[in-house]
């Protein structure tokens, strides 16, 4: 079976009297280890569907499979729990936690699953490690670069070892220099075998990915591997 | 549970700390309150305990007969008196009683002078036996004698405080003051007593009981009180019940008509302080919480603004897994530990302030704080804490993680 399996997923909102239909009939299917990119212009329903994916909102009606388990139906509570266990969020804005240091922020998911504090701060150091901040864990967020603090959110989603990494717009507050260090950490953590979901709407960062999956009106419009990297380079 | 009740201290800890002067003006209403009632409490429990000590020196077996009218019979013009027939009968008809006295306070004029220096002090006509009932020593010269008494003797006894007010001699013995118009010869001067409920127990002037009856005139009216004091031997119940029914019968009180005279012994005047103590804190105590309720209002206020400056941290953890109880005790346990914290010191200042305001009255008793205060101060700091602060934290915990990321 599929890591991720959606089935009509429909996602409908209210807004004043009428009705707009975010996401209208979604069915994909989205394997280990696979590296998707959502793309799409604003509108068509990447970020709802990237908040269904995160189990950060319900779907309106179909199913929604994520690592053996329905989560369509689940209390608040509940989709809590899958969200420290199975999924690792990357933000744009990187929503650090401004008052605590580096190594605290990635300590702080393990306090949701009861995590005692040297094992705690063990995994932390870890994880800051992997993303190579291990010398700057105790500088506060507004101590540290864009690409740093993104550095450090990246570590606080890999410290939980979830079945996905959710990136939303993860390059879209760095530079291009910095662009590319984070894409090749993406393109390692890939590499290294966790399943990665990106929602961007730069080409550049897209082409990183195994697969494109464009949507358009809350519909897949195309859903393509990319290209072997050599031909992108001739165009 | 237990781990998630530490992980939210030490996060509440940390946002107290981080908003430090923010945090203190917050729980400053706590603060006042609390320190106010512990400052009150110190000092009343710091008197009782002195007044306590007092009483107890006096001797908790004697006992004062003093005339009782209610207060209708008082408007109608009557006047219950007791006499010196009523002391000859408790002498001559109740056992157990080591040494029985009259004592007659001065109604007209309690003007004393020496030389150009006049003061006013408690005057009171009694006997020999009030040096044994009342517990009062000559440091020098000598106490009034039963002689006295039987010739009239012009001669008085004084307490400290009247020799200093008088600017008396330090050995006043022989010297003579004029007391309502006619002279009296110092013959004893009595050992310091101190205070006993802001009341100098030195400032006393004792003559002989018939001396004070003549100089008052109108004798067949005199009103006097009779002071005894209980045999060791016997029991302070039997004699205050015999006391009374020789009196009823000698005054020919009906059955079922109430006592025209009272029997006070030191456990009821104990008894007196408790309640007017009692009263006292029962008055604060409604002044206090109102203040507590005020600072309540306060840290909910405050922290319904932390909530809304936190509504995207808030959307970051529970992004990451925080499930609703998390965000729920992590904002109410920094509601309890700001108003806690605010208790704390509040014992501290109001303790301080007790010490300050105890030491700065002359011959008031230091303060006592006893620990029931201080636990029921942090008790009830905790609790307005966990009122105060459920309606911001459910408010947290109840934000939609989207929105609360989106929240700019």
């Amino acid at each position: 079976m599929a890591l991720i399996e959606l089935q009509d997923i429909t996602k409908l909102y209210e807004m004043g009297d009428q009705t707009v239909r975010a996401l209208d009939g979604i069915s994909i299917r989205i394997e280990k280890n696979d590296y998707v990119a959502f793309i799409g212009s604003s509108g068509s329903g990447k970020s709802t569907m990237l908040n269904i994916l995160g189990c950060l909102d319900r779907p309106t009606s179909g199913r929604y499979h994520l690592n053996e388990q329905n989560v369509e139906n689940l209390t608040p509570n509940e989709l809590a729990g899958i969200r420290n266990h199975e999924i690792g969020f990357i933000f744009q804005s990187f929503n650090l936690l401004p008052r605590a240091t580096a190594l605290y922020n990635v300590m702080q998911p393990l306090i949701y699953r009861n995590v005692g504090w040297s094992r705690r701060k063990a995994m932390a150091m870890e994880a800051l490690r992997r993303v190579n901040l291990a010398e700057r864990v105790n500088h506060l967020p507004n101590q540290l670069s864009g690409g740093q603090r993104q550095r450090v959110a990246i570590a606080r989603a890999l410290v939980t070892n979830p079945s996905i990494l959710l990136a939303d717009e993860p390059t879209g507050n760095l530079d291009s220099r910095t662009t590319t260090e984070i894409m090749q950490l993406f393109d390692e953590l890939h590499r290294e075998g966790h399943t990665l979901i990106l929602v961007t709407h730069e080409d550049e960062i897209a082409r990183h990915c195994k697969r494109i999956v464009e949507m358009k009106d809350g519909r897949i419009h195309r859903d393509v591997p990319t290209e072997p990297a050599d031909k992108q380079v001739s165009n | 549970m237990f781990f998630v009740i530490i992980e939210s201290t030490r996060s509440a800890l940390a946002s107290i700390w981080a908003h430090g002067f923010r945090s203190f003006l917050t729980t400053l209403g706590i603060v006042i309150g609390v320190a106010s009632v512990i400052a009150v409490i110190s000092l009343t429990q710091g008197l009782r305990a002195s007044v306590g000590e007092q009483f107890s020196a006096l001797g908790s077996n004697s006992l004062t007969i003093s005339a009782y009218t209610p207060l209708q019979d008082q408007i109608q013009g009557r006047r219950a008196r007791l006499t010196p027939d009523d002391l000859e009968i408790i002498e001559r008809r109740v056992d157990g009683v080591a040494s029985i006295t009259p004592l007659l306070y001065a109604t007209r004029s309690s003007q004393i002078r020496y030389g150009s220096q006049t003061t006013f002090s408690q005057i009171m006509g009694t006997g020999y036996a009030y040096r044994d009932v009342g517990q009062f020593y000559v440091q020098t010269g000598r106490f009034l004698a039963n002689s006295d008494n039987d010739t009239r003797r012009r001669v008085a006894v004084i307490g400290d405080a009247v020799r200093d007010n008088l600017n008396l001699p330090d050995n006043p013995i022989n010297e003579y003051v004029e007391l309502g118009g006619e002279w009296f010869r110092i013959v004893g001067l009595l050992e310091p007593k101190g205070d006993i409920m802001g009341f100098n127990q030195d400032d006393i002037v004792l003559v002989p009981f018939a001396t004070m009856q003549s100089i008052q005139g109108n004798q067949a009216q005199t009103d006097i009180q009779i002071q005894l004091r209980v045999s060791d031997d016997a029991d302070v119940e039997s004699v205050v019940n015999r006391v009374e029914s020789v009196l009823r019968n000698a005054r020919g009180i009906e059955p079922g008509q109430r006592d025209d005279f009272q029997i006070q012994t030191p456990e009821q005047l104990m008894e007196t302080v408790d309640n007017v103590i009692g009263m006292v804190t029962i008055v604060l105590g409604g002044i206090v919480s109102i203040s507590l309720l005020v600072g309540g209002i306060g840290i909910m206020n405050i922290m319904l603004v932390s909530v809304t400056e936190r509504t995207r941290e808030i959307g970051i953890c529970k992004a990451i897994g925080a499930k609703r109880h998390h965000i729920l005790l992590q904002f109410l346990i920094e509601a309890v530990v700001l108003s806690m914290l605010g208790g704390l010191v509040g014992v501290a200042a109001g303790y301080g302030l007790g010490m300050l305001v105890a030491a700065n009255i002359p011959g008031f008793p230091p303060a006592t704080v006893p620990l029931w205060a201080v636990m029921l101060a942090l008790g009830f700091s905790g609790f307005v804490g966990v009122l105060f602060g459920i309606l911001p934290a459910g408010k947290a915990a109840n934000l939609d993680p989207i929105d609360a990321l989106r929240y700019e």
